[in-house]
C-alpha cells in the first residue's frame, strides 16, 4: 500500500508537470510581448485525479478485471448472428429516410460513404493486413477524376463513375505494386507518403486542378439522363417534370441517400463475397504467416496487389459519389486525418468483421453530430479512444469468428 | 566568380540549419526503432510541445525583464527538455508499454491515436491559431562574397551550433556511460541485454526521453527562428524527420544525423532551383524512394525476418 501511495504521488507529479504547461500557464499576448496567465485549479484538480486513479481505482481495477476475465465475454459474431443483424440494418436504412427529417438523411448519406470507405479499407486492413496510411489518396483520385472529367469533358456521373473506380484501381496498382514488398510498419509509412504526394499535388497542378479552392460545381447524379434539380439545362427534361411531381429538395436528398445506399450495398455484397472466394482465403493466410504462405506455393506480391486494387476501386467509388453529393471537391477534404478517421473505423469495428466495420462507422459519424457542443473535445476524444481501444480490445466492438477446429 | 558559388552557399547555409532540426528530432524515432522496432508516430507532437514549453517559459520570464538573451534561451532549453522528458516517459508507459509483445500493428496505430490527441491537447489548451513567438535573436551576420551577400541570421546559426554541440555529447554518452552501452546492448539484442540483468523497460524509457528532449530542443530553436508555430507542426516536421530516420539507416544515430542534414539540404535546393511548392513533394517522394530502393538506409545494418 506504502510503494503503491508513493507511486501513485509521483504520477501525480508528472501529471502536473504535463497539465501545467498546457493548460495552467495560458500563453496571453500584450503588444508586441506575451505573458502567463496562471490558473491552478486545473493543474491541481489533474493531478488529484491522478493520483486517485493511481492509488485506489487502478489497483481495484485490476482486481475486478482479473475476477471477471474468466466470465465476461464481448459478443462474438457467428456467421448466423452476422447474417440476421446485416438484415436488419438494411431493412431499417431502406425505411429510414421516408420518416426522417432533412438533416437526418444527410448525416445518414454520410454515414454510407463511410461505410463504403470503411468496408474498402477493411479488405486492405483487416483482411490483408496492410496498414495503408494513405487510403484517403484514393478517395480523392476518385473524387477529383469524376470532377475533372465533368470539368474538362462534360461527363455526368454515371459515366464517370466507372472511370473514378478504374483510376483510383490503377493507381492503387501502380503504387502498391513497388511497395508491397515493404514490411508492416515501413508500408504504412509508404503509403502515408503517397496520400500526401496525391493530395500536394492537386494543390500544386493549379492549371488542372484549381489548386487550394478545387473544383465546384459538379452536378448530382442524374436519374436515368434526367437531372434532378429545380430547372434543367437546354433541351433536357427534368425528373419532377417527367414525373408530373412538384420539385421538392427533399427527393434529391433521398435519391442521394438510396444511391449512397446502393453503392454501400455492392460494395458489402462484393467484399463479402470475395473473401469466401480463394483470394480472399488467401489474403487471412498471408495475414497470418507470409512465409508459411510463401512455402505453400502462394505469390505474396500478386496477392497482396489484389487487395490494395481492390480496396483502392472501392475508395475511388466512394470518392466519386462524394463529389457528387457535395458538389465540389478541394484538397482539404484528403487530409492524413481522413485516411486516420477511417482507419479508425476499421480498428474500432474489429479488424476484418463487417458488421463491425458498419457499426463503427455509425457511431464515429453520428456521435460528433449529436455532440456538437463538445465539437471542440472530439478530436482530443477521437485520439484517445483510438489509443484505449489498442490496450484493452485490439481486436475491435465486434470481432469475426473465423471458422476454426480445435483440438481437445 | 560566377553568381552561383556564392547562392550555393547560401542555400547550404539554410539547408543546413533546416537539417539541423530534422537530426534532432530524428534521433528520437530512430533510438526507439533501434530498440522496440516501433515507430512512434506522436514523436513529432513532442517537438510541437517543447517549442510551446518553451514560448511558456519565454513569456513567463518576459521579453523585458532584463535577463540576458543567453540565459533566457538557456532557461527555456531546460524546461522544455525537462517537461518533454516527463511528456516522453509518460507517453511511453501510457500508449506504448502495454501493448508490447503484441503484432506490430498495434502499437502504431496506438501512436497516430496518440499523435492526434496530443495535438488537440494544446491546440484545446493554447488555441488551434498561429502563435507569435517574439523575437530574442534579431540581426544576421553578412559576408559579402563579389556582388552577393551572404546572409546567416544569428539565430539560425544558433541552430547549428546547439545541434553540433548536443550531437557530440550524445555520442560521447552513448559511447562511454552505462547507460549508453546498456542502451546500445538493447539495440543489438533486447532479450539477451535483459538475460544477462539489464532492466530494459529502463532502457527503453530512457530512450524515449532522450529523444523527447532532443526534439523539445528542435522545437524551441525553430521557434524562435521562424517566430511563429501552432499545434500542427508536428505532424509535418515528424514525418520529414522519420524520413531522415530512415534516409541515414533506421536504429543508426550517426545515420540519423546524416540523415537530417542531406534531407535539409535536398529540400532547400529543391525549393530553391524547382519551386517552393515541390519541397515537401521531394522530401515524401525521397522517403517512398529510399524505403523502395535501398530500405536500410545509408548507414544501416539489414534487418534478417526469422520464422
Amino acid at each position: 500500500m506504502a510503494s503503491n501511495i508513493k507511486s501513485a504521488f509521483i504520477a501525480a507529479v508528472m501529471a502536473g508537470v504535463i497539465i501545467a504547461p498546457v493548460y495552467g500557464l495560458q500563453i496571453v499576448r500584450s503588444g508586441m510581448e506575451t505573458h502567463i496567465e496562471p490558473e491552478w485549479d486545473l493543474v491541481l484538480i489533474g493531478m488529484g485525479l491522478v493520483f486517485v486513479f493511481q492509488a485506489f481505482v487502478r489497483p481495484g481495477l485490476a482486481r475486478l478485471l482479473s475476477l471477471r476475465s474468466g466470465t465476461f465475454r464481448m459478443p462474438v459474431l457467428n456467421d448466423k448472428a452476422r447474417r440476421g443483424s446485416i438484415m436488419l440494418l438494411i431493412a431499417i436504412a431502406l425505411i429510414f429516410p421516408f420518416f426522417t427529417g432533412r438533416a437526418e438523411v444527410d448525416i445518414a448519406t454520410l454515414v454510407l460513404i463511410y461505410i463504403m470507405l470503411g468496408l474498402g479499407l477493411n479488405i486492405v486492413v483487416g483482411f490483408a493486413g496492410l496498414l495503408d496510411l494513405g487510403f484517403v489518396g484514393f478517395y480523392a483520385v476518385g473524387a477529383y477524376t469524376y470532377a475533372l472529367l465533368y470539368h474538362w469533358a462534360g461527363w455526368g456521373f454515371w459515366e464517370a463513375l466507372p472511370m473514378a473506380g478504374l483510376m483510383a484501381g490503377i493507381f492503387g496498382y501502380l503504387l502498391g505494386f513497388p511497395v508491397l514488398r515493404l514490411r508492416g510498419d515501413y508500408l504504412a509509412i509508404v503509403t502515408l507518403g503517397f496520400g500526401e504526394i496525391i493530395r500536394l499535388l492537386l494543390i500544386n497542378l493549379y492549371e488542372y486542378t484549381g489548386g487550394p479552392d478545387g473544383i465546384s460545381g459538379i452536378p448530382k447524379p442524374t436519374v436515368f439522363g434526367m437531372p434532378m434539380a429545380r430547372r434543367a439545362p437546354e433541351g433536357e427534361t427534368t425528373f419532377h417534370d417527367f414525373m408530373g411531381w412538384q420539385f421538392n429538395n427533399m427527393d434529391v436528398i433521398i435519391y442521394l441517400y438510396l444511391m449512397a445506399l446502393a453503392l454501400a450495398l455492392v460494395t458489402l455484397l462484393v467484399s463479402s463475397r470475395v473473401i469466401r472466394m480463394p483470394v480472399g482465403r488467401a489474403w487471412e493466410a498471408l495475414r497470418e504467416d507470409e512465409i508459411a504462405c510463401r512455402s505453400l506455393g502462394l505469390n505474396p506480391t500478386n496477392i497482396k496487389l489484389s487487395a490494395f486494387t481492390m480496396g483502392a476501386v472501392f475508395a475511388g467509388f466512394g470518392g466519386a459519389f462524394f463529389a457528387a453529393r457535395q458538389g465540389l471537391v478541394n484538397p482539404e477534404s484528403f487530409t492524413f486525418l481522413e485516411s486516420a478517421l477511417i482507419l479508425a473505423i476499421v480498428v474500432l469495428g474489429g479488424m476484418g468483421s463487417q458488421v463491425g466495420v458498419i457499426l463503427a462507422a455509425i457511431i464515429l459519424t453520428v456521435l460528433p453530430e449529436v455532440a456538437r457542443e463538445f465539437a471542440e473535445y472530439r478530436m482530443m476524444i477521437f485520439g484517445l479512444v483510438m489509443v484505449l481501444m489498442m490496450m484493452w480490445r485490439p481486436q475491435g466492438l465486434l470481432p469475426m469468428k473465423r471458422p476454426h477446429v480445435e483440438l481437445k | 566568380m560566377p553568381e552561383f558559388i556564392p547562392q550555393l552557399l547560401q542555400q547550404f547555409f539554410n539547408g543546413l540549419s533546416l537539417g539541423a532540426i530534422y537530426a534532432l528530432i530524428a534521433i528520437g524515432y530512430t533510438m526507439v526503432y533501434g530498440i522496440i522496432g516501433m515507430i512512434n508516430f506522436a514523436h513529432g507532437e513532442i517537438y510541437m510541445i517543447g517549442a510551446y514549453v518553451g514560448l511558456v517559459t519565454l513569456s513567463a520570464i518576459g521579453v523585458s525583464a532584463g535577463l540576458p538573451v543567453a540565459l533566457i534561451i538557456l532557461l527555456m532549453l531546460i524546461v522544455a527538455m525537462l517537461v518533454t522528458a516527463v511528456y516522453g516517459y509518460a507517453i511511453e508507459k501510457v500508449a506504448y508499454a502495454p501493448l508490447r509483445g503484441g503484432p506490430r500493428l498495434v502499437p502504431l496505430i496506438s501512436a497516430i491515436g496518440m499523435s492526434i490527441f496530443l495535438q488537440n491537447w494544446v491546440a484545446i489548451g493554447q488555441g488551434a491559431r498561429d502563435m507569435a513567438v517574439p523575437a530574442l535573436i534579431t540581426g544576421a551576420l553578412q559576408v559579402d562574397i563579389g556582388d552577393y551577400t551572404i546572409t546567416a541570421p544569428y539565430s539560425r546559426i544558433m541552430i547549428i551550433l546547439v545541434t553540433i554541440v548536443l550531437m557530440i555529447m550524445l555520442h560521447l554518452y552513448i559511447k562511454h556511460s552505462r547507460l549508453g552501452r546498456a542502451s546500445r546492448a538493447c539495440s543489438q539484442d533486447l532479450r539477451m541485454a535483459n538475460l544477462l540483468g539489464i532492466d530494459t523497460n529502463k532502457i527503453i524509457s530512457f530512450t524515449f526521453v532522450v529523444g523527447a528532449m532532443l526534439a523539445a530542443v528542435g522545437g524551441v530553436l525553430i521557434a524562435l527562428a521562424i517566430g511563429k508555430l501552432n499545434p500542427f507542426i508536428g505532424f509535418l516536421a515528424g514525418i520529414k524527420a522519420f524520413t531522415a530516420a530512415v534516409l541515414g539507416g533506421i536504429g543508426s544515430i550517426p545515420g540519423a544525423m546524416l540523415g537530417g542534414v542531406l534531407l535539409g539540404l535536398a529540400e532547400t535546393f529543391a525549393a530553391a532551383y524547382i519551386s517552393s511548392q515541390y519541397k515537401d513533394i521531394v522530401a515524401f517522394s525521397l522517403l517512398v524512394f529510399i524505403l523502395l530502393f535501398r530500405p536500410t538506409g545509408l548507414l544501416g545494418k539489414p534487418e534478417v525476418e526469422k520464422v
